[in-house]
């Protein structure tokens, strides 16, 4: 291959995982714009998501990489995995809300934040104790399809994971502009107060941002595991970090910004993995991090985080 | 008089840190009234408008409204009913565009005819709000910024518009637009629960008003009575009494 060929077929595979991270960015941006609140349960939602798929998947007879699915069989068996993913993990999105972050609202500083610590750890030890800490094989029910444009491989699988990544984005996008419950949601992250003086319900606004931005979480597990052909409890780590950054970078608050953000941090993290070697990609996506924080603290896109007095 | 739109109790309210604010006030607000409350800083002015509201529970004490305790209703619940806050510093959504932070203030109600036709009517009352309606909020300036929290709070359709400190950080002439502006609306029917440091100014177009000093109602009476009551020219219209030396 060509220097030409590998860097577009790198780019390629960053986009895949640039999809995966800018879902799980969302989630970040989601909740920090509403509560000024760094989830870390996040990272662990993610990997449940991955785990609820698997199951589905599973129940519907798949094993690893044996049973090939075509047509309508394959969209609706990943179909039912995915909405299966994202209404576990929006469910969990809300009981985490409502019992360990709601009782804590009205407390100042690092409380919430530390409890979501506690929470990320507890539910990433109880799926290592589920899945007796094993690296799961996640079913591949896609035909290996691929096609080539001038020596350039794309995978049917990529394009499916591109696909539903920009339906749920445009969703979103969709949700938070033109819906009621969507410009409450805008109303609350810019000014709680006045929100709740409109007669908006804010406990309610916030549990829906957390069932939302969990629900994104666990469509990037699933689809996670289906691009990496495996799942085990710890890959809500790396993934996290990766996402946390591509929502800082794109400027935490900021849903464009989340997007944008995880398709650099993705694209990133296999240029440099390919130019450079895997085990610096993460250096230097944490130098971004911490390079943003420094100097750009509002992200390329800007803050919209909101600038309550 | 007789028939009561608004109506505190002997009404207090602690905030969770212990502060005791309110310490049994009464006010009465009758249909169509203009009422002002006037106070120094930290008196409770804003906290009445909050207990009004429902964003902080009275400790003690009665909020009715038309003859209902409205106590434990929530904020969505009064609104439906028919009241609307013009609040402190106007705060408006930054990032929302005008026209969005309008249909806020109709949040509680659905959007059909009627919200349209209120919509239009707040155009015709601001032909200026209506020029900037696609204009995000956080752009305008302080006066336009004052009409559209005041069109927000149209857009309930209320009965009775609380204002807090609507003169706030406003340019004379602005103060002047803005009263004038209360003024039409509240000769439409709304009755005005208003808070203002402006004394001067909001006694001009009250009907009668209150004087809270630290959690207290210390005199009350129609608002001409107050404009030549010694005590609150001294305090609030600017007048001192300079000893000579
Ligand atoms: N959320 C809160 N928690 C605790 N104390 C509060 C809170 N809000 C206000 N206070 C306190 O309650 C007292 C009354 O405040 P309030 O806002 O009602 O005053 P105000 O009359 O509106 O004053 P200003 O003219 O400065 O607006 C003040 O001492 C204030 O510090
Ligand atoms: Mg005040």
């Amino acid at each position: 291959m060509s220097p030409t060929h590998i860097l577009l077929q790198q780019i390629v595979n960053g986009l895949s995982l640039g999809a995966i991270y800018a879902l799980l960015a969302l989630g970040f941006t989601l909740v920090y714009g509403i509560l000024e609140l760094i989830n870390f349960a996040h990272f662990s939602v993610f990997v449940v998501g991955a785990m609820a798929g698997l199951l589905v998947l599973q129940a519907f007879g798949l094993q690893g990489q044996s049973v090939i699915l075509h047509g309508a069989p394959l969209v609706l068996v990943l179909l039912a995995a995915l909405v299966a993913a994202m209404l576990a993990c929006g469910l969990l999105g809300v009981l985490i809300e409502r019992y360990t972050l709601r009782p804590l609202r009205a407390v100042t500083g690092p409380m919430a934040m530390i409890t979501t610590i506690g929470v990320s750890y507890i539910l990433v030890n109880l799926v290592l104790l589920l899945t007796r800490a094993q690296s799961l094989n996640y079913p591949d029910p896609l035909p290996a399809m691929t096609a080539t444009f001038g020596g350039v491989t794309v995978s049917g699988k990529a394009v499916m994971i591109w696909i539903v990544a920009a339906i749920l984005m445009i969703a979103l996008d969709r949700f938070v502009r033109r819906t009621r419950l969507g410009q409450a949601m805008r109303a609350v992250a810019q000014d709680q107060e006045a929100a709740r003086m409109m007669g908006v319900d804010v406990d309610r606004v916030i549990l829906v941002t957390f069932f939302v931005a969990s629900a994104l979480a666990g469509a990037a597990g699933m689809i996670f595991g289906l691009y990496y052909n495996f799942a085990d409890y710890n890959i809500g780590y790396t993934a996290g970090l990766m996402a946390f950054t591509a929502a800082v970078l794109g400027g935490i608050g900021n849903i464009p910004g989340a997007m944008l953000g995880g398709v650099i941090i993705g694209l990133i993290d296999t240029l440099g993995s390919q130019y450079i070697a895997a085990k610096w990609a993460d250096v230097i996506v944490f130098s971004i991090l911490i390079g943003t924080l420094v100097f750009r603290p509002a992200g390329l896109l800007g803050a919209l985080a909101p600038n309550r007095s | 008089m007789s028939e009561t739109l608004l109506e505190f109790a002997g009404v207090h309210t602690h905030y969770s840190g212990g502060l005791h604010v309110l310490k049994g006030v009464d006010y009465r607000v009758g249909p169509g009234e203009c009422v002002v409350l006037l106070g120094g800083n930290a008196s409770g002015k804003s906290t009445t408008m909050k207990a009004i509201m429902g964003t902080i529970r009275p400790s003690a004490g009665e909020i009715r409204f038309e003859g209902k305790r409205i106590n434990t209703l929530s904020t969505a619940e009064r609104v439906r009913r028919g009241i609307a806050p013009v609040l402190e510093a106007r705060r408006l959504f930054p990032r929302m565009s005008v026209l969005e932070n309008l249909e806020m203030g109709g949040y509680t109600r659905r959007r059909d005819a009627a919200f349209q036709e209120d919509l239009d009517r707040v155009y015709a009352l601001f032909p200026r709000v209506k020029e900037r309606r696609t204009q995000l909020a956080g752009t305008l300036s302080g006066g336009e910024q004052q009409m559209v929290a005041i069109g927000r709070a149209l857009m309930a359709r209320p009965k009775l518009i609380c204002l807090d400190e609507p003169s706030m950080g406003l340019s004379p002439r602005l103060v002047e637009i803005v009263f004038d502006i209360v003024r039409t609306i509240n000769r439409q029917g709304v009755a005005i629960f208003m808070v203002e440091q402006n004394a001067a100014m909001a006694l001009e177009i009250a009907d009668r008003g209150y004087v809270l000093q630290t959690g207290q109602v210390v005199l009350s009476g129609p608002a001409r009575e107050l404009a030549a009551n010694p005590a609150i020219r001294e305090a609030y219209l600017g007048e001192m009494k300079i000893d000579p030396a």
